[in-house]
């Protein structure tokens, strides 16, 4: 449990957050300038807030009513930073034992192992990779054997390929009950890892709940309107020889590329708004494998040409981008039937995360 | 040195005396001035950082000059520092002061460009892993700037070396006593027949200089090998 309350001005942007936050992944999500690094920074220590109280468990890490508000070396965190910020005159060995040495009681050859970084160990970081760096930097914080751990945009700075190859490690931490305060702007990110998720606009909280509730959300776009996509929860159904993966999401069968996890799983998939069309007929002769019936629950038309169509489905709620010409043309609204159709190479894999 | 007469070496030995007194007691005060000017932001600022500079300005003798009226056993301070038994007036412990405060400039510039290279964003990552702030600095930040330390030193002593005006203002030309590599120089070319006396001078100096200047390029280049900067 990680209470967070502050109140910070700088110029005339204002901060204002008041969050109860239940253990597992949180994300904070908003697009950039919306003060998500700044709470990392509140809660680290290294920025004092005008007002603020920030309590992990029974641990008052900081109240400016009562003049309290710990150095970071005493607040026993994790951060990792979009940077990496390895020590670059210490070995990857060196920097792994740096907060371990100072408090901390991880075991080095655990870490090592589930980061599969035994290699690197005797390398310096300017030698590394960025993303080998990155998984360097997470074993560090975890190391610290801290309380909760920080990430401040940790993939932000690697490209797709390497940010799939990171994820997964941020999943087996969320796996080990260690409590995570997650920043992004990436719902795919959200998507995949979130157990909860605060969505921030301008140094407000404008909605806190499950990754499914706030992405399934038409009224709430904060990463712009092209990162918009409902989250469905399925279960692994079988995996076929052409190396597609069936899902099964309450009774409507999904098509994927092979995903790794086993059948009986639950995954969780994000399908873009902007990748769904729509269909009033169920479509016949089409390429496309997936179509999910449904009804019209709501229609938003933006400022634009375009309108997003939010559909009940038995799988879930799902979100279609199209324009209001076509809206209109289709006969589109609320309560009408309506299929949903999403090509299986539309999901991304970066988009597929376990349940 | 069989071919330096006994008054040349003892102002070549007296230099090094001198210059390594002056580097060392001033390394701290460097330091802390190079860091106060890269990282703080206080008041006054600005005056400090002209404090620094004004030996590098201001004419020797000027700075000699201003060091003897302070320093001197009349004044205040001086008499003082007698009564602790440091005297500095006409003493080699003058001549290290004079050239520590003439090296300072070249010293805190060496050291406040390393120090402004060193990301804080690191400082930062070592204090959420537990480290304070002094544990930051002695493991992260020092490291860090150590090429620029080492650069500081070398050229400070460097200068030490070769300082003239303020040290014969200050402490005068004592042979044994306060008469440095350069003040010998200068006093070989005053009296008829010296010049072989000066030009075996020159020499040491060209060679104890170049000796310096080559020994610092060599250490940052191990150390900025080793930090992989």
């Amino acid at each position: 449990m990680l209470e967070i309350a502050l109140s910070h001005r700088f110029g005339d942007f204002a901060l204002d957050v008041d969050l109860h936050l239940p253990p597992g992944l949180t994300v904070l999500f908003g697009r950039s300038g919306s003060g998500k690094s700044s709470v990392i920074k509140a809660v680290a220590g290294l920025l004092r807030p005008d007002k603020g109280r920030i309590v992990l468990q029974d641990r008052v890490l900081g109240d400016t009513d009562r003049n309290i508000w710990l150095p970071p070396h005493k607040r026993g965190l994790g951060v990792i930073f979009q940077e990496g910020r390895l020590f670059p005159h210490l070995t990857v060995r060196q920097n792994l034992l740096y907060g371990q040495r100072r408090g901390g009681t991880g075991e080095l050859s655990d870490v090592v192992d589930m980061l599969g970084i035994g290699d690197l160990i005797h390398r310096r970081p300017a030698g590394l990779s960025g993303g080998e760096q990155q998984r360097v930097a997470i074993g560090r914080a975890l190391l610290a054997n801290p309380g909760v751990i920080l990430a401040d945009e940790p993939l932000a700075a690697l490209d797709e390929a390497r940010k799939g190859d990171i994820l997964p490690y941020f999943e087996m931490l969320r796996d080990r009950d260690i409590p995570i305060l997650y920043v992004t702007h990436s719902p795919a990110e959200v998507a995949r890892l979130a157990t909860q998720v605060v969505v921030l606009d301008e140094g407000r909280v404008l909605r806190q709940g499950t990754a499914r509730d706030v992405l399934g959300d038409p009224a709430l776009v904060p990463a712009g309107i092209r990162g918009v996509g409902a989250v469905l929860e399925a279960r692994v159904a079988r995996h076929h020889d052409d190396g597609l993966t069936e899902l099964d999401a309450s009774g409507v069968p999904l098509f994927l590329p092979r995903v790794s996890s086993s059948v009986g799983d639950v995954v969780r998939i994000r399908i873009a708004a902007q990748e769904v069309i729509l269909s009033r007929s169920r479509p016949e002769g089409l390429s496309a494998l997936n179509i999910l019936p449904g009804h019209v629950d709501s229609i938003r038309s933006g400022d634009g040409p375009g309108a997003l169509v939010a559909l009940r489905t038995p799988a879930g709620r799902v979100l279609a981008r199209v324009t209001q010409r076509s809206a209109q043309a289709l006969g589109l609204a609320e309560g009408v039937s309506c299929h949903a159709v999403v090509k299986t190479v539309a999901i991304a894999p970066e988009d597929i995360g376990r349940g | 040195m069989s071919w330096l007469g006994p008054q040349e070496w003892a102002a070549v030995a007296l230099s090094l005396k001198v210059s390594f007194w002056a580097m060392l007691s001033s390394l701290p005060f460097g330091m802390l001035c190079a860091y106060a000017l890269a990282r703080w932001r206080f008041p006054g600022r600005q005056v400090l950082n002209g404090l620094v500079h004004l030996p590098l300005i201001l004419p020797p003798v000027v700075t000699g000059y201003l060091l003897l009226m302070t320093f001197s056993p009349r004044a205040p301070v001086g008499q003082l520092l007698d009564t602790i038994g440091l005297p500095l007036a006409f003493r080699w412990t003058g001549a290290a002061l004079a050239a520590a405060i003439m090296g300072f400039p070249l010293m805190v510039r060496a050291m406040r460009l390393s120090i402004e290279a060193v990301d804080p964003k690191l400082e930062e990552a070592a204090a959420t892993l537990g480290a304070s702030r002094a544990g930051v600095f002695c493991t992260i930040t020092l490291p860090l700037i150590l090429p620029g330390v080492l650069t500081g030193a070398i050229l400070a002593f460097a200068k030490a070396m070769g300082e003239f005006g303020a040290t014969i203002t200050f402490v005068s030309n004592i042979p044994g006593q306060t008469q440095t590599l350069p003040s010998a120089i200068y006093a070989f070319l005053q009296v008829p027949g010296g010049e072989s006396s000066a030009l075996r001078l020159v020499v040491v100096s060209v060679v104890v200089a170049m000796t310096a200047l080559m020994l610092s390029e060599w250490v940052s280049r191990k150390i900025a090998a080793r930090v992989g900067a």
